[in-house]
C-alpha cells in the first residue's frame, strides 16, 4: 500500500515538474500566452513564442520524460540482470555501443548534423546502427559474465569494452570532417533539445514499445534476483528470458543514446533512488517507480540545464554526474 | 513420487565425475548424500535438479524420464535449496515465500488468495510465522535456509533438493535443520534429498544414506546406498583416516589422538 502512494507520489510530481518544465525556460513567456500556444489557439502576436514552446519546450520536455525513464529502467534490467548492483548502461559500455554506431554513419556516411535534422532515411539509419552497437555489447557482456566470476570483473570488462569503442570512434574522427566531428562532440555532450517536433512521435514509439517489453518482464526479472539456478527451477526460461531482456536493454539504451546522446549515471543511479524510496527490490512496484524517478530526475536536470538564461544550455552530462556520482559513492559505503 | 538412478553417469563433457551409479529415493524418505569434497555431490545434485544432463545412464521420475519433462512442469515436481547466497536486498520474507508460487501464478506472477494461503501454510510448516515480515538480509544463516525450504514448500514438489542446507550453521541449528527436514519428509510425504559434510548427524537422522566417493585403491567413485545400519561394513571404507574409528554398536566415529 505504501508503494503504492509512493508511485503515486512519484507520477504526480512528473506531471507537475513536466508543466513546468514547458512553462519556464532560457526566454520567459507569459502563462497565458503558453497556455493559448498548447491548446492549439496560437499566439499571433508574438511567433517567436510559438516556435520556442512547439519546436523546442514540447520535444526536450517529452524526450527529458522518455530517455530519462528508458536509461533508468535500462539500468534496472541490467543490475538485475548480472546481478550487480554498479550496472548501468553507461558503465557496461552499452551506450558506447550505441555511440559508435552513431559515429559510424553520422561521420563515415557524411551525415552532416545531429539526429534531429537529418532526413528521415538518415534518421532510420542512425537508430538502427545505434541499435545494433548496443546490441553488439550487450551479447559480448552476456558472453563475459558466463566466463567471469566476480562482478567487479564484469564492470572492468564493461569499462574495457568502452574504452575500445571510445578509441574506434576517435579513429573515425581523425578522418571525419571537421563538420562531422563538430556535430559528435556536440551530440556526445548529451542534449534533449535534438529532436524535432516531427520526429518525437517516431522516438517516442520505439521508448514506448522498449518501456513495455520491460513490463513483460516483471515476474523473470523477479526470480533472477535469485539467481539463474533457482530461476530455473521455478519454471523460468532462462535463455529466452536473457534474450528477450538483451533486446529490451538493446532498444532503450540505443533509443536514448541515438537521440539525446550518452547520458551518464541516470541507468546506474535511478535504481538505487527508487529502491530506497520503496524499500523493495520486486520489480511489481520497483519498476514503475524507476520509470517514474527516472523522467523526474532527468526533467530536474534538464530544467538545472536552461538555467543560465540566455547564454544558452549546460550540457546534459555537466549535470547527471553531480547527481549519480554520489549516489554510486553512497552505493560503494554501503556494501 | 519416486526418483530412480539407473546406471547414471555424471559429469562435463569429457570429464567423467561418477558412476555408473543405481538407486532409488523413496517417497517420504529422508536421505542424506555423504562423501569428501570433490566426489561430486554437487555435480549429483544438479543433474538430479535437471541443471545439467546425464553423461550416460537415466533419472526417472515416476514413470518418466526426466530430460522429457517440461521445465515448468518439472518446477511442480522438484524443488531446490542452494548453497548460493541471496545477495539482493529488499525482499521480505513472505515474498521470497511467495517466489516458490511462480511456477503457479500468471504471467504477471500475481499471487491469488489460493497462492497467499500456501504461502502462509509453508511459513507455518517451518516455524517462521516470526520472520514474515523480515527482509532477507536482516535473517541469519539458519533462518535464510528455513525461508528458502518454506520457498520449496510452497511450491509444492513432492521431491525437495538441497545442497548441504547444514553448512554455515551453528550445532544446534544443524540439529534442528536435520529434524526439520526429517518432518517434513516423515509427516508430509516429501521426498527429502540432500548433500552434507555432517556424517555424525546423517547417521542419527537419515533414512538412508548415499555415500559417494573412491574406495580401495580403484579411482573410480562408486555409489553406496542403503540404510545406516546396512552400510555398517562400508562406512569405515568411505572414511577412512588413521585418527578415525568406527563405532559399529553405536554407529558412530570415535576420534582417537
Amino acid at each position: 500500500m505504501r508503494n503504492i502512494v509512493t508511485i503515486i507520489l512519484l507520477f504526480v510530481a512528473t506531471v507537475a515538474l513536466f508543466a513546468l518544465s514547458l512553462y519556464s525556460g532560457s526566454v520567459s513567456i507569459p502563462v497565458s500566452a503558453i497556455t493559448d500556444i498548447l491548446m492549439g489557439r496560437g499566439c499571433p502576436d508574438h511567433p517567436s513564442w510559438q516556435y520556442i514552446v512547439l519546436e523546442n519546450r514540447i520535444p526536450q520536455s517529452v524526450t527529458a520524460v522518455l530517455c530519462g525513464a528508458a536509461l533508468s529502467v535500462s539500468g534496472l534490467l541490467l543490475q538485475t540482470a548480472f546481478r550487480n548492483p554498479l550496472a548501468g548502461p553507461s558503465v557496461l559500455g552499452i551506450d558506447s555501443g550505441a555511440h559508435l554506431g552513431v559515429a559510424l554513419v553520422v561521420l563515415l556516411a557524411g551525415g552532416s548534423i545531429t539526429t534531429g535534422s537529418l532526413t528521415m532515411g538518415g534518421f532510420s539509419l542512425v537508430i538502427l546502427s545505434a541499435l545494433l552497437g548496443a546490441l553488439a555489447v550487450m551479447a559480448i557482456l552476456l558472453v563475459l559474465n558466463n566466463l567471469l566470476r566476480s562482478d567487479v570483473m564484469l564492470l572492468i570488462a564493461g569499462i574495457m569494452v568502452g574504452y575500445i569503442t571510445s578509441s574506434m570512434i576517435s579513429l573515425l574522427n581523425f578522418r571525419a570532417t571537421a563538420e562531422g566531428v563538430h556535430a559528435m562532440t556536440l551530440w556526445g555532450m548529451g542534449s534533449f533539445s535534438t529532436l524535432s517536433l516531427d520526429r518525437l512521435p517516431y522516438a517516442a514509439a520505439l521508448i514506448i514499445v522498449g518501456l513495455f517489453m520491460s513490463f513483460l518482464l516483471i515476474k523473470p526479472l523477479n526470480a533472477l534476483l535469485l539467481g539463474d539456478n533457482y530461476a530455473r527451477n521455478l519454471g523460468i526460461r532462462i535463455r529466452r528470458t536473457r534474450v528477450f531482456l538483451l533486446l529490451t536493454t538493446g532498444l532503450l539504451t540505443a533509443a536514448s543514446t541515438a537521440f539525446c546522446g550518452p547520458i551518464a549515471f541516470i541507468g546506474l543511479a535511478v535504481p538505487h533512488i527508487a529502491r530506497l524510496l520503496l524499500g523493495s527490490a520486486n520489480h511489481r512496484v520497483l519498476l514503475p517507480a524507476t520509470l517514474l524517478t527516472g523522467s523526474l530526475l532527468t526533467l530536474v536536470c534538464s530544467l538545472i540545464s536552461t538555467l543560465p538564461g540566455e547564454s544558452g544550455v549546460i550540457p546534459i552530462n555537466v549535470i547527471t554526474p553531480i547527481i549519480g556520482a554520489p549516489v554510486v559513492l553512497w552505493i560503494i559505503l554501503r556494501r | 513420487m519416486k526418483y530412480e538412478l539407473r546406471d547414471l553417469v555424471i559429469g562435463y563433457p569429457g570429464h567423467e565425475v561418477a558412476g555408473p551409479m543405481t538407486a532409488t529415493l523413496c517417497e517420504g524418505e529422508l536421505a542424506c548424500l555423504l562423501g569428501p569434497n570433490g566426489a561430486g555431490k554437487s555435480t549429483l545434485l544438479r543433474t538430479l535438479a535437471a541443471f545439467q544432463p546425464a553423461l550416460a545412464g537415466e533419472i526417472r521420475l515416476g514413470n518418466r524420464e526426466l530430460g522429457q519433462i517440461p521445465a515448468r512442469e518439472l518446477s511442480t515436481l522438484v524443488g531446490v535449496v542452494l548453497t548460493e547466497r541471496i545477495k539482493t536486498q529488499g525482499i521480505s520474507v513472505r515474498e521470497m515465500v511467495g517466489m516458490g508460487r511462480m511456477p503457479y501464478t500468471n504471467f504477471w506472477g500475481r499471487l491469488t488468495a489460493k497462492d497467499q494461503k500456501h504461502v502462509e501454510l509453508a511459513i507455518g510448516q517451518v516455524g517462521i510465522e516470526a520472520l514474515a515480515e523480515r527482509r532477507m538480509q536482516t535473517l541469519s544463516d539458519g533462518e535464510r535456509q528455513k525461508v528458502m525450504i518454506a520457498k520449496t514448500l510452497a511450491q509444492e514438489t513432492p521431491i525437495i533438493l538441497l545442497d548441504e542446507p547444514t553448512a554455515f550453521l551453528d550445532f544446534p541449528s544443524k540439529v534442528e535443520m536435520m529434524l526439520l527436514l526429517r518432518r517434513l519428509a516423515h509427516e508430509m510425504g516429501k521426498s527429502i534429498f540432500l548433500s552434507t559434510h555432517d556424517l555424525d548427524l546423517a547417521l542419527q537422522t537419515a533414512d538412508s544414506l548415499w555415500l559417494l566417493g573412491a574406495t580401495g585403491n580403484e579411482l573410480r567413485r562408486e555409489l553406496l546406498v542403503g540404510t545406516p545400519r546396512e552400510l555398517v561394513d562400508d562406512l569405515p571404507r568411505f572414511f577412512s583416516s588413521e585418527h578415525l574409528d568406527f563405532d559399529t554398536e553405536h554407529l558412530r566415529f570415535n576420534i582417537h589422538i
